[in-house]
């Protein structure tokens, strides 16, 4: 029972980052939600073929993405309605500008083939490492480095960023240009 | 262009400094402004905490009188 216990909280702990990997993936936070709590059961269901000792965090985006990969195949039309209701259902950031780059940049993810986008974001914000970002994908190393290059590329494509000023303010930038 | 899937060691430009080739090293000002952008985004949700009905769903899960589909 208290081994139950520890797996239900590693798996709690571990919900804030897989709504935020599911609404990555599909762009609607109750398909998300259904994701994720499908990807609970599965993995309750499925706890014996979890190696312990080995990183459960990675183990259920695993699922997740294996989940949403079948899932995605079969409802292949009707595709992300990001803008409205993911943006809607967020907490408001603290300034119109912000707001505004930021809108612009989950555009400009959503351009990216699905493989880059899952890439990145394992990455460069759930935190995995190359290896884990790997494993969760099933391919190697090298394909994920790639991608996330590649994902990279596009993006400052896509933004014309030429250099990082042209992103649009930041508070580091701010602070740098320090008003009158 | 090498091949092996390896980013040459610098950026090739053209002389106005546009980009000549679809490999491009970006600089670390632009990975660190990507890098930000990305978690600025995920942290929104993440900021969220668990929504009740996962902290439910798992508690139902370890009830032992539960007559769900635990195996």
């Amino acid at each position: 029972m208290s081994q139950q216990d520890d797996v239900r909280d590693v798996m709690l702990a571990a919900v804030p980052s897989l709504r935020a990997f599911a609404i990555s993936l599909c762009g609607n936070v109750d398909r998300a939600d259904d994701l994720v709590q499908e990807t609970l059961l599965r993995a309750w269901a499925n706890l014996s073929s979890f190696q312990p000792g080995t990183n459960m965090s990675a183990w259920l985006f695993t699922i997740l993405r294996n989940l949403f990969r079948s899932e995605y195949r079969k409802r292949r039309h009707e595709v992300e309605d990001v803008d409205g209701s993911y943006a809607d259902s967020l907490a408001s950031l603290p300034d119109q500008n912000s707001r505004l780059e930021l809108g612009e940049f989950r555009k400009a993810l959503k351009l990216l083939p699905p493989d880059q986008r899952e890439s990145l974001i394992l990455v460069g914000a759930s935190g995995f490492s190359y290896e884990e970002a790997a494993q969760i994908c099933g391919c190697a190393v090298g394909t994920i480095k790639s991608r996330v290059n590649r994902a990279r590329t596009r993006l400052a494509e896509i933004l014309s960023i030429d250099g990082a000023s042209d992103f649009g303010p930041d508070r580091e930038t701010r602070a740098v240009v320090n008003l009158p | 262009m090498t091949k092996g899937g390896r980013l040459q060691p610098k950026t090739k430009t053209d002389v106005r400094g546009c980009k000549t080739n679809s490999v491009v090293k970006l600089g670390p000002d632009i990975k660190a402004k990507i890098g930000q952008q990305l978690r600025v985004m995920y942290s929104e949700v993440v900021d969220q905490g668990v929504p009740d009905r996962f902290v439910e769903m798992l508690k139902r899960l370890d009830d032992p009188t539960n007559r769900g589909s635990k195996k």
